[in-house]
């Protein structure tokens, strides 16, 4: 077998691979939290505590109603946004004239009471959650194995941001959105419903938070901080992509996290703050992050 | 406030709008001071004034987007004042706001198909190409990257589709070079035939001598005279006097 710099190949393309599995969960989550900061002007804390909910919802839905993986991919999601608009209606509306910080409060009180209640009824040793049937094994590629629920992770996240993309670019209710975001009140001026368009982003970017969560539960095992692990880093993500930017979300999330990977087979020791690395650069030569537009 | 009241003419028909005694706030500052004036069915009416005087913030405070209003705002019977502006726009009425209200991350065609259709009897967009041929040729644009003028003409067009009988219009001349300022007026002009009521805010008031039936001048947050349209070359010093031209 060939050698790339003195390093296998299984190796890199193990890394490589585990890289852009991550990468897919930084896409989604870091997608949900820009399309929600885009339009609401809130940075969603309690993202991740959403994510793990996503979990945990596809785990009873087993578990206590012997709901398989399947439709668990689409009603976890809409059990959480359900949730989203919940705490949206209740919570978020009263904020949106205050400044930026009181949403960041909110929400962080918010994760820690989700997670909170999780441990405390679940623990915190984790549970776990079987990988459906048709996605056991794998594929000899010849030079890696690849899992082939691995490649059905990275498969579904690349298609539900590029579908997100498409439904916020390309048709009528994704022009009402960025209508919304640019000028709300001249939206809502032409008789447009811009509160229920608010509170149905936050429910989606919940949904999609919940989406990831649901991917997620057949890795690592379903676990109330499951969450709170990936949160920051997918912060940091948002910051690099620039807050408020759809296709810099997507791209940055994937990408960071195929440089992630990279890291590890070449420098290990630098993988765990490499993003952090990148963000602190990021921060100091383009401050409005690499896709993001100066206000 | 009392003495703003008689400067109102009532006019023949029944008032389409009735504003009575309005007072609005930005924030905490009071910019309207009891402002008066109705407009009958198929009349164009201006505001003039100097800046500051308080004509976008009538306007701003009919379509509903001003935070504090208070006073009678009656629109074809119902009182508007306490609606949110979703609501007024859904009984028919069409704002074409200062500066145009372009949106950058729409392109020219999803700034033409954003407003919502709100009454039956709008324009097809083939009508509106009509109107405004320009637009046509730069439907895929980025609604910013056009000209002022065809701006203004988006601006205009995407209300039309709409269905709205009734239109504020604030200061579509301004900024813009004669001849596109011609061929507003002549807009303005065709949908005044199509039985169209507009309110006109106006700094050019050569301009607004062109198209409207009548003028309320406003001052300080008041509506302190009203000149029919006729009589407006016989009242030409008093209109110096309160636009400071």
């Amino acid at each position: 077998m060939f050698e790339l710099l003195g390093i296998p190949p299984q190796a890199l393309f193990g890394q490589l691979l585990l890289g852009l599995i991550n990468g897919s969960f930084y896409a989604i989550l870091s997608l949900g939290l820009a399309v929600i900061f885009g339009l609401l002007n809130i940075i969603n804390f309690t993202h991740g505590a959403q994510y793990m909910m996503g979990a945990f919802i596809s785990w009873m839905l087993l578990n206590w109603l012997g709901i398989g993986y399947w439709p668990s991919l689409l009603l976890a999601p809409v059990v959480a946004g359900v949730s989203g608009v919940i705490i949206e209606r209740l919570l978020l509306q009263r904020l949106y004239h205050l400044d930026h910080l009181y949403g960041l409060l909110l929400t962080f009180g918010l994760a820690l009471i989700i997670q909170g209640l999780f441990r405390n009824y679940f623990g915190s040793s984790g549970l776990p959650y079987q990988i459906p049937a048709e996605l056991r094994g794998g594929q000899n590629l010849g030079f890696m194995f690849l899992p082939n629920y691995r490649a059905w992770v990275v498969v579904a996240s690349l298609v539900v941001c590029l579908a997100t993309w498409f439904v916020i670019e390309k048709t009528r209710l994704g022009a009402y959105l960025r209508a919304a975001t640019e000028n709300p009140t001249l939206t809502q001026a032409f008789g447009i419903n811009v509160p229920l368009l608010i509170t149905l982003t936050y429910g989606f970017g919940v949904g999609l938070a919940a989406f990831a969560g649901v991917l997620a539960a057949p890795i690592y095992s379903v676990n109330p901080n499951m969450g709170a692990d990936l949160i920051i880093v997918v912060f940091a993500v948002v910051v690099i992509g620039g807050m408020g930017s759809i296709l810099g979300a997507i791209v940055t999330g994937f990408g960071l996290g195929i440089i992630e990977g990279l890291t590890k087979v070449f420098y290990p020791e630098a993988s765990a703050t490499v993003i952090f690395i990148i963000m602190a650069i990021v921060l100091l030569v383009k401050p409005a992050g690499l896709f993001g537009r100066t206000a | 406030m009392a003495e703003a009241l008689d400067t109102t003419r009532p006019v023949t028909a029944a008032p389409m709008l009735e504003v009575r005694d309005l007072h609005a706030w930005y924030g905490e500052s009071h910019v309207l001071h009891g402002v008066n004036l109705e407009v009958a069915e198929g009349e164009v009416v201006t505001l003039l004034g100097r800046n500051g005087a308080g004509k976008t913030t009538t306007l701003k405070s009919i379509i509903g987007i001003m935070g504090k209003r208070q006073g009678a705002i009656r629109f074809k019977g119902a009182e508007t004042v306490a609606m949110s502006s979703r609501e007024i726009a859904r009984l028919g009425i069409g704002y074409v706001p200062e500066e145009r209200g372009i949106f950058s991350s729409l392109s020219v065609e999803e700034n033409l198909l954003l407003p919502p259709q709100v009454q039956p009897g709008g324009m097809t967009v083939e009508q509106i190409f009509d109107l405004f041929p320009n637009i046509k040729e730069r439907l895929q644009s980025q609604g910013t990257k056009l000209s002022g003028g065809e701006q203004q003409m988006l601006s205009i067009g995407r209300i039309l589709r709409t269905g709205a009988k009734f239109l504020l219009l604030d200061e579509p001349t301004e900024g813009l070079a004669p001849v596109i300022i011609e061929q507003i007026g002549r807009t303005i002009a065709r949908l005044k035939r199509e039985g169209f009521t507009i309110i006109l805010v106006e700094q050019n008031f050569r301009f607004a001598q062109t198209v409207a039936d009548r003028h309320y001048l406003v001052e300080q947050g008041r509506v302190v005279d009203m000149i029919p349209n006729a009589e407006l070359d016989k009242n030409i010093d008093k209109l110096h006097a309160h636009l400071g031209v």
